[in-house]
């Protein structure tokens, strides 16, 4: 039977086509290079964007790509901010040290996890790993002799970053570390999105019925994406701990798990820059709203957050490929 | 007599009161084309369910050439070769039909947790994908998300998500359900087409067709095997004709 398919179709090469960096994507990162020279009194501001940022794109992980929903992750920061914390205050802070022990950490429980989150989907799940996220912030909590409970944890001596860069008081080696660690994860992030994996990820959330019908171990498949996505909330958490100089039980807070899903679902999910865009907008607002009323700004996030997702439902950069697909399709 | 290519023995499933699967005995040899068929609620899509794993029988123990597969799970099943496909579409929505494609054919070839090469990477496997597609007539469209084809591409994209796991045994379940009846008879032409090497088993409502395509044919009434045999014995048999042919004959 003659295939209505023109020759030249190599879907090889299609496939590569989707794969490559945009345009787009360079600007994007060369303009993170900018608080540098823009905005070198707010840098502080800039790494707790970029450490945001990471965070959320490891709940983008498992969102956005497996489908997910967690309302826990803080579980996971809280525990990469606690060991490098720790870590420090016994004479381990050199933060390259936290930076890999603090993750494997955070792997570890999320490993654990996983067997239990890989049995459920949906309102099961949030309650799941909301309960998880409670069971921990108490553990730590009372567990005082460890993290200094409700006072936080004291001591904690971050040295310099290889031993060569202080970390000052503008925030330079702050946003230059925690723009680095970034990068370097959303490179391996972008990798394994495009990937056969990734593939596999993106077929657990369009339909989970389906996957054992292909011969695929969903459940084996969600259980390494929630180990990995650990790993690096663990990353996010321990930059946070080495950038600040302190932790405190704000780090494991059902409020930090929330707002990591906000940011998330503004920036827009299973779009790998979501979770950077979304951080840029929550916590820029939140610097400004908080200048403007300090007690209040919560009322603002929340008139942007019904704003952005009542207008864009799939988040700022859902709304802006819309645009972008309007635009081609009338251009063309 | 060689080991048939499927086999069930005693198989039994209830959901209260109501048996759905009673003592279902079947022996389908290698590369013959079944036809199930029975009425509304005669337990085929429960049959169909029990013996890809994805229901438990209450008793009874299915083979796949000589394995005992009764405790598999439905994904070990698959890579072991008997794949099924759904009554109703049960695809990717978002994924394109070379990517849903492709991801069956890495979930098959063992490559799918691999995370640290592109998928471009995998040339064969996309390759193998892009076949697929094409032998089913679905090339020329698939770089478009599934949720935007055809309601008859999606039916073949069922079918090619199923032949991607390489079956030995293919169950499909109303392979033309909802297809108008002349796209219907392409699409059973497809079928006929398949490698003789694949045992097929399907269920089919139009009579024409069954009677067309399918070498046996196996009688389902109240979760019981009423009857099989070859076309003209169905056709000629009064118990089949009484309770699903409705005196008429085929």
């Amino acid at each position: 039977m003659a295939v209505p398919s023109s020759a030249a179709f190599d879907p090889k090469l299609y496939l590569q086509a989707q794969t490559r960096w945009q345009p787009i994507e360079i600007a994007f990162w060369l303009a993170t290079l900018l608080p540098f020279l823009l905005f070198p009194n707010h840098l502080v501001l800039a790494s707790q964007i970029a450490i945001t940022a990471l965070f959320a794109l490891s709940l983008d992980l498992i969102l956005g790509y497996a489908g997910i929903v967690s309302l826990g992750h803080a579980a996971f920061f809280g525990l990469g901010a606690y060991t490098a914390g720790i870590l420090s205050k016994y004479g381990w802070g050199e933060p390259v040290v936290g930076l890999v022990i603090a993750p494997a950490v955070a792997g570890l429980a999320g490993y654990a996890s996983s067997f239990i989150i890989a049995r459920f989907r949906h309102l099961t799940l949030i309650m799941i790993t909301m309960g998880l996220g409670f069971l921990l912030h108490e553990a730590a909590n009372s567990a005082e002799w460890l993290t200094g409970g409700s006072d936080g944890l004291q001591g904690v001596r971050i040295g310099p970053l290889l031993g060569l860069f202080r970390f000052d008081l503008y925030g330079y080696t702050a946003y230059a570390y925690s723009l680095l660690v970034l990068f370097l994860v959303f490179l391996a992030t972008r990798r394994l999105i495009n990937s056969p994996f990734g593939l596999s990820l993106r077929g657990i959330r369009e339909n989970l019925t389906r996957m054992p019908a292909i011969g695929a171990p969903s459940r084996s498949h969600i259980r390494k994406i929630y180990t990995m996505s650990a790993v690096i909330a663990g990353i996010a958490g321990a930059m946070l701990a080495h950038t600040t100089s302190t932790v405190s039980l704000g780090v494991l807070d059902f409020q930090r798990s929330a707002e990591v899903l906000i940011i998330l679902v503004l920036g827009g999910t299973g779009r790998l820059y979501g979770g950077l865009v979304g951080a840029i907008i929550f916590m820029v607002a939140r610097d400004q709203f908080s200048g403007i009323a300090p007690q209040y700004w919560y009322f603002w996030i929340g008139v942007l957050l019904v704003t952005v997702v009542m207008l864009l439902p799939n988040g700022v950069l859902g709304g802006l490929a819309q645009l972008t697909a309007r635009w081609r399709g009338g251009s063309s | 007599m060689s080991t048939p290519a499927l086999a069930t023995q005693g198989l039994h499933k209830r959901f209260g009161s109501l048996v759905v699967a009673g003592d279902i005995n079947l022996t389908i040899p290698h590369g013959v084309r079944y036809a199930l068929i029975g009425p509304n609620g005669a337990g085929k899509t429960t049959l169909i369910n029990l013996i890809t794993g994805m229901a438990r029988p209450d008793a009874g123990k299915i083979f796949l050439g000589d394995a005992d597969i009764t405790t598999f799970k439905p994904d070990v099943r698959v890579k072991r070769g008997l794949v099924r496909t759904f009554q109703i579409n049960t695809l990717f929505p978002h994924l394109n039909a070379l990517e849903a494609v492709t991801l069956a054919v890495c979930e098959r070839r063992g490559v799918a947790g691999a995370w640290w090469k592109p998928l471009p990477a995998y040339a064969a496997a996309v390759e193998e994908a892009y076949a697929i597609l094409e032998t089913l007539t679905l090339a020329a469209d698939c770089c478009r998300l599934t949720r935007e084809l055809a309601y008859g591409q999606q039916r073949l994209l069922e079918i090619a998500l199923a032949l991607a796991a390489r079956p030995k045994v293919l169950l499909l379940d109303e392979p033309a359900a909802g297809v108008p009846r002349e796209e219907s008879a392409e699409l059973f032409a497809a079928i006929a087409g398949l490698s003789k090497d694949i045992t097929v088993l399907f269920i089919e409502h139009d009579m024409d067709i069954v009677f067309r395509f399918a070498s046996r044919i196996i009688v389902m009434v109240g979760g019981r095997i009423l009857v099989e045999g070859t076309p003209p014995e169905i056709a000629a048999d009064a118990r089949v004709r009484e309770v699903y042919l409705g005196g008429d004959a085929p």
